[in-house]
């Protein structure tokens, strides 16, 4: 009698064993930036999900701790570079608690806007590549058009388009640029016809329709459970926007509305995201309208960089000035967590000082990393075309993610 | 011990009838609350806090205090949806090899945080499921974020070979 698994032809073997296990990443392009999952498949099901990140850690925590207060501002602008003006608030208003200043109203006033404008830049790019990434090509080039209006704003504003490093400790770089109320007007003016070409495009495409209603789909208390924060959770049905339930830089000064939907599903947080467009040009609307003068910088010459005439004609100035640019300031010894919400969901900066003039820890509650947790439990059971739909309705950066 | 202020506020008496004794100290300092609970029991207070309405654990870190003794300063953020309020608690360890009950059990969403504190500080989480790297490749020699650890230099010489 011959060994039965002697006769088992090569194809036999193989055809019993029921699942493979495929690397997607880190070179895939719809995870967006490089991150990897192994997928355990049955198939075209997914049967296990194993998100790999760290690719791009570059160890910016660690490196905070060897700058002066103001030299981390920089450093924020990296970790999410689709909305660094959030990362910049965000870290400049945890150290603002430690020193306890006040921030005249133009400073929040214009911090609250560019924001508001950068959130809108940061979910063109969400929209552009979550479109593409199912196949709607044009949506692409549409939103990256737009966000180029957008660019050419916080370039005129700060002088950079990306790596803005707009907010100081105490206010903001420079004040707004001669003109820039005409600049901005026109991009509040044009974009809401834009958002109805988008949905116009999307909303009721029977083929996004069909890739995006009942994928992905999370309930609220794992959604809650597993860290996930923002539009996500949005789309689940809670109504929690930082913004609104613990207003910072003067948020309850603006009226806007807290777009949410029920389903949890990709379609919910893409309508949720639109929603929000919506929301944010109204908050930058007011902004614009409502801009009250005076200075840009709260009144702390010890903290904020002299006027260059002020600089040339007083001692006091000068000596300020020679402190600030050679040592740095001191920041009084304590902890504090600030957050605001970010266009991915609450961004938290923990920043502890020991009284120096470097901090002590600098730990960025990113909300990329908290949402990316679920992406196991989500892509399980699911199709393998339907997990890069799901993905894209995440919106994670992986620079935000690895830090 | 524990300020009059402190001792008022909702959590903290919450917490004194549930977990007697597991606040050893806390302060209310610019706005915002921080209990330093016996890293002994950190997973009984999450669990408290959880049935507490305390939905969400923000986020973990750690903070090094080298050179002093307890150098780890466990940091839990903790966030209350339904109250709109928010507590953060620290728990000290130290010694050669720190470790600390894993809160993964009680809220999941700390799962790749304590890895993330594993990873760069060194501090071990009992229970926790896959207590590997996260960010760090897994061959890494030390943790980075320790203060000890140098942010100049090269791992290995390039110029001898």
């Amino acid at each position: 009698m011959a060994d039965t698994a002697i006769l088992e032809t090569p194809s036999a073997a193989l055809s019993r064993r029921r699942t493979m296990t495929l690397n997607m990443g880190p070179q895939h392009p719809s995870t967006h930036g490089v991150l990897r999952i192994v997928l355990d498949l049955d198939g075209e099901v997914i049967l296990k999900a194993v998100a790999d990140i760290g690719f791009l850690h570059t160890g910016i925590e660690k490196q905070c701790e060897t700058k002066t207060w103001q030299q981390v501002v920089p450093l924020t602008d990296r970790v999410d570079y689709l909305s660094n003006l959030a990362n910049n608030l965000a870290y400049v208003l945890a150290v603002e608690r430690l020193l306890q200043i006040e921030i005249p109203p133009r400073a929040q006033y214009l911090r609250v806007m560019l924001t508001e404008i950068s959130r809108i830049a940061s979910h063109l790019v969400w929209l552009g590549t979550h479109a593409l990434d199912i196949g709607a090509m044009s949506m692409f080039m549409y939103c990256f058009r737009e966000r180029e209006e957008i660019l050419k704003i916080l370039e005129m504003f700060s002088g950079q388009r990306m790596m803005t490093s707009y907010l100081r400790v105490g206010g903001v770089a420079l004040d707004a640029p001669r003109g820039w109320e005409k600049v901005v007007g026109r991009f509040l003016d044009d974009f809401p016809g834009k958002i109805d070409m988008y949905e116009n495009l999307l909303t009721g495409n029977p083929i996004w329709t069909l890739r995006t209603k009942g994928v992905g789909y999370m309930p609220l208390e794992d959604l809650l459970d597993w860290g996930v924060t923002g539009p996500m959770l949005r789309a689940a049905g809670l109504k929690w926007d930082i913004r609104k339930d613990e207003p910072y830089s003067g948020y309850d000064k603006f009226s806007f509305d807290v777009p949410t939907r029920t389903e949890s599903d990709v379609f919910a947080r893409y309508m949720v995201r639109m929603a929000e467009l919506r929301e944010s040009l109204k908050i930058a609307r007011q902004a614009l309208d409502g801009m009250p003068g005076g200075a840009f910088q709260a009144d702390a010459p010890q903290i904020t960089l002299p006027a260059r005439e002020k600089m040339k004609t007083q001692m006091e100035a000068l000596i300020y000035h020679f402190k600030i640019v050679t040592e740095g300031f001191a920041v009084p010894a304590g902890e504090a967590y600030a957050c605001v919400e970010s266009p991915r969901g609450e961004l938290g900066y923990y920043v502890v000082s020991d009284g120096g003039t470097k901090p002590c820890r600098v730990h960025m509650r990113t909300p990329s990393f908290g949402n990316l947790q679920i992406l196991g439990p989500m892509l399980e059971n699911t199709l393998i075309a339907d997990s890069i739909a799901a993905l894209g309705s995440m919106d994670f950066v992986l620079g935000d993610t690895d830090r | 011990m524990l300020s009059e202020q402190v001792q008022g506020m909702r959590v903290t008496q919450a917490l004194a009838g549930a977990a007697a004794g597991a606040v050893v100290d806390g302060k209310h300092d610019r706005g915002e609350l921080t209990l330093e609970i016996d890293a002994a029991r950190i997973a009984e207070v999450c669990r408290f806090l959880k049935s507490d309405k305390y939905e969400r654990l923000a986020a973990v870190t750690c903070v090094d205090v080298y050179p002093m003794e307890p150098r780890f300063e466990m940091i839990y953020h903790m966030h209350s949806i339904a109250r709109n309020e928010r507590v953060r608690l620290k728990c000290k360890v130290g010694g050669e090899r720190p470790e600390i009950e894993s809160v993964f059990p009680v809220y999941r969403g700390a799962d790749w945080y304590e890895r993330e504190v594993f990873d760069l500080f060194g501090v071990f989480f009992r229970n926790h499921p896959n207590m590997t790297r996260i960010l760090m490749p897994d061959d890494w020699e030390g943790h980075p974020l320790r203060k000890d650890y140098p942010v100049h230099g090269h791992k290995y010489s390039y110029s001898r070979e």
